[in-house]
């Protein structure tokens, strides 16, 4: 018998040709086409993005020249002073406590939403629920913001007031007038309710993914309803509840007329959520805008600035976050 | 009736210190199922007697999963499943209102075809997971997991790293391991549906010897496709068929050397003889 001895590097290719070689692709002009087309809408989004931030930032330039470092420190809003003082110190500090606290009450209501939907609704409500949810996402927030003010905040006095009668002990429930309308409390309540339809939506999605093997096999176990929730479709869908949490935040943040309505502006910085005044970037620079000229409305695009690199950072990193959990893997926001 | 007796303890003494509870015996009597309005089980009746191992054996879609899904009410949570007919443990009726449906399950574990460990969990939360969701306290978890692991065959292989993720095995591993999980509550029947057909020669042996050992402790049913696999590791064996367009039934049930050697239905000797299926 005879044997072979093969060549390990193939009949064809020689010892120094063992580098990647190029690949060719050779498209059709359809192909071509389509390709430019989709690369150009992409593209646009990318440019559209620049530009905005481009143009925020030239405009904002004069201010940030006039206000210094003393832009991010100061809580006063005085641009037309002599010499002009203002900073979004309170301003952004105000907008993060209204959004926390609309975070902190839609959070969970959003996943026991969810939760409700996908695995106790019966299986005919299910398809109108989820619309419902989509349609309260709808809404547009100035029906929201009126609502709001007409109808709910008369409502949450009582409670407020509860809240600083029983609980004064934690700073934040502390008040020290008896004013609890306008609060940072009530505006983050009527947040919240903005923000529920899209964490519901994001994390039932997630939720949804949840492998039919591993709730079977947690029933199977001998597990509740509950405990199989708990055991997989929770574990399973953290990194929605984290991104999805983080999207709502990015709404939040950005929340502009219905905290406008709501809130009676102050330019100081309290731990005290339930008393009258609070303030966020948006409904100031919505409620300031028309008045503005020169450096007074350069201040606002510089406010406008700042909260467009916030929500920026917040978005993508939820965006980040989804993406890398086990659940997120084919789920696009 | 017998049931007293055989009354199972509560689940506050199921601790590891003590004897597992009996196997079991289950019967199922004219046994029917539905899917919406479509019938896949007709009248099936089937006895599957303690410390015996029951092969259901027959082609696909001819109801085998709808029948072992029935056996532990897993079948009853497919959106608009039905079914007729009673399924007893030592003469308990499951679907009664004696037994919650999460105590029958409890009594009565399963073994899928596609092994599902939990990923988040480690390996040794993995074999405690069903004491977990039941909130069966332990008192030495270390040597429930040892002995659970060991009954699987999967302790020496896992016994250095217990403390890795459930995900991590290989699929013959995370087989093993499911099983672990499912004998740590202490059922009195191990249903296993398919539970070799994604694994490797090796691992598949390793699970039938797995079987061989359990069943003085355990009673079980098992599905399979390998007829080598049914002579080997059972000693009762049900034939199930569907005629085209009609329910699934049992042709032919009875000890497994008789269906092999001397069945009394044609069908069976040509489904066995590899003839069609
Ligand atoms: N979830 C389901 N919904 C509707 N029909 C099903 C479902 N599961 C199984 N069936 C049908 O029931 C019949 C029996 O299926 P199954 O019990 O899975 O068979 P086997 O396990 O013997 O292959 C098949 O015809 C199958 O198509
Ligand atoms: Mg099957």
């Amino acid at each position: 018998m005879t044997v072979v001895e093969l060549d390990p590097s193939g009949p064809s290719w020689s010892a120094s040709s063992d580098v990647p070689r190029p690949i060719t692709v050779r498209r059709g002009f359809g192909d071509r086409v389509f390709r430019g087309l989709a690369v150009a809408a992409g593209a646009t989004t990318f440019v559209v993005m620049g530009l905005i931030g481009l143009f925020l930032a030239v405009e904002s330039w004069e201010a940030l020249q006039v206000a210094g470092a003393g832009f991010f420190t100061d809580s006063a809003w005085l641009p037309t002073d002599d010499p002009p003082v203002f900073g979004i110190a309170a301003l952004l500090y105000w907008t993060v406590v209204i959004a926390v606290i609309a975070l902190v009450l839609a959070v969970p209501v959003a996943i026991g939403t969810a939760l409700f939907i996908n695995e106790y609704s019966p299986r005919w409500l299910r398809g109108s629920l989820t619309g419902l949810v989509d349609l309260l996402a709808a809404v547009p927030s100035l029906v929201y913001g009126m609502w709001g003010f007409y109808f709910l905040q008369p409502r949450l006095i009582g409670l407020s007031s509860w809240m600083a009668d029983h609980l004064a002990f934690v700073p934040v429930f502390e008040v020290r007038t008896d004013k609890f309308a306008s609060s940072a409390f009530v505006a983050g309540v009527v947040v919240s309710l903005m923000v529920v339809p899209i964490v519901t939506s994001v994390v039932r999605e997630v939720f949804s993914q949840a492998p039919q093997g591993e709730k079977e096999a947690a029933l199977a176990l001998g597990g509740s309803r509950w405990g199989m929730i708990r055991t997989v479709v929770v574990p399973f869908g953290r990194g929605g509840i984290v991104g999805g949490s983080m999207l709502g935040l990015g709404r939040a943040l950005g929340e502009t007329i219905a905290v406008a309505l709501i809130i009676s502006p102050v330019f100081e910085i309290s731990p005290r959520i339930l008393e009258q005044g609070a303030n966020s970037i948006a409904a100031h620079i919505a409620l300031r805008f028309g008045e503005a000229s020169g450096v007074a409305l350069s201040a606002l695009v510089a406010a406008g600035l700042a909260l467009f690199v916030v929500t920026l950072v917040v978005n993508s990193l939820s965006t980040i976050i989804v993406a890398r959990s086990r659940s997120g893997q084919g789920i696009e926001l | 009736m017998a049931v007293s007796e055989s009354a199972i303890p509560v689940r506050d003494e199921v601790v590891p210190e003590q004897p597992s509870r009996e196997p079991a015996t289950l019967v199922a009597s004219n046994v029917s199922a539905w899917f919406g309005d479509r019938k896949v089980l007709e009248s099936v009746g089937l006895e599957m007697p303690a410390r015996t191992v029951t092969a259901l054996i027959g082609p696909s879609g001819c109801g085998k999963s709808t029948f072992i899904r029935i056996l532990n009410r897993m079948h009853e949570l497919v959106p608009g499943a039905s079914l007729a007919g009673s399924v007893t443990l030592n003469g308990i009726d499951i679907y009664g209102d004696e037994l919650p449906p999460t105590e029958t399950r409890l009594r009565i574990g399963m073994v899928f075809q596609k092994p599902n460990p939990f990923p988040a969990m480690t390996i040794a939360e993995n074999v405690l997971a069903g004491l977990k969701l039941s909130g069966i306290k332990v008192r030495d978890r270390d040597a429930l997991v040892e002995e659970c692991l060991t009954k699987a065959g999967l302790w020496n292989e896992v016994k250095d790293r217990l403390k890795a993720s459930g995900g991590s095995l290989s699929g013959g591993q995370q087989q093993r391991l499911v099983i672990a999980r499912a004998l740590a509550v202490r059922p009195q029947v191990l249903l296993m549906d398919e539970p070799c057909s994604a694994l490797d020669p090796t691992s598949t042996r390793r699970i039938e010897e797995t079987i061989s050992e359990l069943q003085e402790e355990v009673t079980i049913v098992i599905v399979t496709h390998n007829m080598q696999q049914a002579a080997r590791v059972s000693q009762q064996c049900a034939f199930f068929l569907a005629a085209e367009n009609e329910p699934g039934r049992i042709v032919e049930a009875g000890p497994t050397e008789q269906i092999f050697e001397a069945p009394r239905d044609s069908r069976t000797a040509d489904y066995v003889h590899g003839r069609f299926g």
